[in-house]
């Protein structure tokens, strides 16, 4: 992975001094909230209901087993013992403090870390492919390129106030992994027929609101050309894009209301100044990034058989084992999805644990999906059983991975200020409800995505059961799409009809799921039958007959954990 | 309004004898009396009372965040003083207005940050290519001015530094 030299260690240093003076000046009350926040939200720290959140960045998704210690220790000294990871390949800490702030940047510093501009309306943390440099179908690794957007994007001094945020994620392999289509920038490496690498280049995708598939503006950018052609993609939008409202400022409202045609004319003017300037990428800062990503000390293996005498371990290994492009090695998802706790989330101890782990089988690297779970990329074959029994004893070995219950899903109303509905109650709920393991792989790959509110950070959109947040006259509702698909190809799904309480959900999600089973083909995939048989039977068994609600989900285990747990009113809340 | 006494320049503090004209309720750009002694007039001011205005040594323009470095193209090298208004400070099109202006149009001049300027945002605004910030009056300029060395390195290229880092120093391993 790529690590830091003395120029990345002194911008992040002066990034973390520059930052604690803020804070300091804000304490005073030198500086006001409203003045404050921009800085707080570029330094990744939000105002929750409880407490400050802080959204460490994760570069693609990519994490040292001592970065992972760190986040334990974070969790450990200024949290209350647990992290959770996000649809963006992050971290975040939901129980902080804002005096705490500048000592965890610094901390987090010593490992080579930041939470620069992981929120704001700025150049986001850049998402790439989990599996980038150990997957079958990758064609070019894009995690160099990735680093070099990052280091250009950080503290650009044009683009630190845009009229809304901008996020860019990059993909090197033949199925799309980072979910491209659906950011403001995706780019996917390619090489064109001289054997060049370059990027096909989409803009305007995104979820939220208005969801739009991205469109593509250039199929062809040479790698060079990569950072010159980003910036003026940047500089149009900043000039053009929408500030009068919060809902309509992303790049997607602005392609789509002048058209891709004028857009690029538009890029590609401002391009024409700066292509084949200072900015172009020289092949040495390729290579010097590149060099970092260099595959580890693979041994020369075969493939082994696995013990097949164990239905538990061969549950696993179907679901959570991942091919890998060497020959005896494997990629294996550990399972953040467990009944009862928010996906994505974990303790210290097992931050602790998964990063022994990966000292001890993969290399001492380890990955952060866009589905919220944690990949040891680089397994020996003949290391999984040991591993399995490992990641048991720590909780990690649900065989759930791209199941019913690896559900996506964002805070929610329990700890989100902008929720509707809960999310992660929600969750709870449904992996009750589908507790049956047997009936789970029955049912097969099936991505259920839930956002409690429109800013969709649980990508509900490109679920292929999608649930959303809503708010009727102050009251939680929720409403379902089907058919989304968030990859290869990238699909936003429809509304089936009018919403549902709480605790009617399970109840609808099992509706639709029988009508998946009796309409499937042999083989076929939920999005699968969804895609031949079309939405109107899913619509017409779930609204056939009335909805009844789930007892239990009236009872006062659920309504506590709508309350949640006592906790601090955080410094300067506006909203106590 | 009258602009503030004290303005950061070239980072020092100096003191400032240019005003700032902004249309009030009923003004309009044709008819607005544009004062004497030196004056920062708005874009649309410049374009509607060019004729008269470009005889005057003491003038300057500025830009609203909407408005376009474009319709100033020709006219930027009469100019010593154009500023750029920062309505919201969160309202960052001035960033890429300053770097038209600097990369695109070729001004050398001073230019100028005027509106809701504040310490924080002075760094960016010095690599887009301002050299002079009129900070908002309620504030310390003094401690303002600190902020202008919060990096002594930076990634990318600007209005500052023509080339990224990758090209300006050896990079380690």
């Amino acid at each position: 992975m790529y690590r830091y030299d003395q120029f990345d260690h002194q911008i992040t240093a002066e990034r973390v001094a520059q930052f604690r003076d803020q804070v300091r000046r804000r304490l005073l009350g030198e500086l006001a909230e409203d003045e404050f926040r921009i800085l707080r939200l570029q330094n990744g720290l939000y105002m929750q209901i409880h407490a400050y959140m802080m959204r460490i960045a994760v570069p693609y998704g990519m994490v040292s087993s001592d970065q992972m210690r760190m986040f334990a220790h974070i969790a450990r000294k200024y949290d209350r013992g647990y992290g959770h990871f996000t649809t963006r390949q992050n971290i975040q800490f939901n129980w902080l403090k804002l005096q705490d702030a500048p000592d965890i940047l610094a901390d987090l510093a010593t490992v080579e870390m930041h939470a620069n501009q992981t929120s704001g309306n700025c150049i986001r943390n850049i998402t790439s492919d989990e599996f980038a440099g150990v997957a079958r179908d990758e064609i070019i690794d894009p995690r160099p390129y990735a680093e070099i957007l990052r280091q250009w994007s950080t503290f650009h001094p044009e683009f630190g106030f845009l009229p809304r945020k901008f996020k860019f994620s990059i993909t090197g392999a033949t199925t799309d992994r980072a979910a491209i289509a659906v950011n403001d920038v995706g780019l996917q490496a390619v090489r064109n027929e001289q054997g060049e690498v370059g990027f096909r280049v989409l803009v305007g995708g995104g979820l939220g609101r208005t969801p739009f598939i991205g469109t593509e503006i250039a199929s062809f950018i040479p790698w060079q050309h990569i950072l010159t052609y980003s910036e003026s993609i940047v500089r149009v939008f900043n000039e053009y894009g929408r500030r009068d409202n919060l809902y309509k400022a992303r790049i997607k409202i602005l392609v789509n209301a002048i058209g891709i045609d004028e857009f690029r004319r538009q890029v590609e003017e401002d391009w024409k100044f700066t292509k084949d300037g200072p900015c172009t990428v020289t092949q040495a800062e390729l290579d010097r990034v590149a060099a970092c990503f260099t595959a580890p000390a693979y041994e020369k293996l075969a493939d082994v058989a696995l013990p097949s005498d164990n239905k538990a371990f061969s549950n696993w290994v179907a679901r959570n084992v991942k091919p890998h492009k060497v020959a005896g090695y494997a990629s294996v998802v550990l399972s953040l999805k467990n009944a009862g706790i928010a996906p994505g989330d974990a303790t210290e101890a097992q931050m602790d644990a998964v990063a022994d782990l990966a000292d001890k089988y993969s290399f001492g690297e380890l990955r952060i999906t866009h589905v919220q779970n944690l990949v040891l990329a680089d397994v020996k074959q003949a290391d999984l059983f040991a591993l399995w029994e490992a990641a048991k004893a720590s909780g990690l070995a649900t065989p759930n991975i791209g199941l019913l219950t690896d559900i996506i899903c964002c805070p929610g109303g329990d700890y989100c200020t902008l929720a509707n509905a809960r999310s992660i109650t929600l969750a709870k709920a449904i992996d009750e409800r589908f507790d049956d393991l047997d009936y789970l792989h029955d049912i097969g790959e099936i991505d259920l995505n839930i956002s409690g509110c429109i800013n969709a950070c649980g990508h509900h959109h490109v679920g292929h059961i999608g649930i959303l947040g809503v708010d009727k006259s102050g009251e939680e509702w929720y409403q379902i799409t089907i058919g989304g698909n968030k990859g290869s190809p990238a699909n936003i799904g429809k509304v089936i009809g009018r919403s549902f309480s709480f605790a009617q959900i399970p109840e609808v999600i099992s509706r639709l799921l029988q009508v998946y089973v009796a309409k499937r083909d042999e083989g076929e995939r939920f999005i699968d039958t969804l895609r031949r048989v079309g939405p109107d039977p899913f619509k017409e068994f779930v609204y056939a007959t009335p909805v009844p609600e789930e007892a239990k989900l009236q009872m006062p285990d659920y309504e506590l954990m709508a309350q949640g747990t006592p906790y601090d009113t955080p410094l300067y809340s506006p909203r106590f | 309004m009258a602009s503030p006494k004290q303005i950061i320049k070239n980072s020092a503090v100096v003191n400032d004898d240019w005003s700032v004209l902004r249309l009030q309720e009923g003004d309009t750009a044709e008819t607005v009396i544009v004062p004497i002694g030196k004056t920062l007039v708005p874009l649309k001011v410049w374009l509607a009372q060019k004729t008269v205005l470009m005889h005057r040594a003491d003038i300057g323009v500025w830009f609203a965040s909407d408005e376009r470095v474009e319709d100033l193209q020709d006219d930027v090298a009469k100019f010593s003083v154009i500023a750029v208004d920062f309505p919201k400070f969160g309202d960052g099109r001035g960033y890429t207005i300053a770097y038209r202006l600097r990369n695109r149009a070729g001004y050398r001049g001073e230019l100028r940050a005027i509106g809701d300027v504040l310490r924080d945002q002075l760094f960016y605004m010095q690599r887009a290519g301002f050299d002079a910030f009129a900070v908002r009056a309620d504030k310390d300029i003094h401690e303002a001015l600190k902020s202008l060395k919060d990096f002594s390195i930076t990634y990318q290229a600007s209005t500052d530094e023509a080339q990224p880092l990758f090209r300006r120093v050896q990079r380690g391993a």
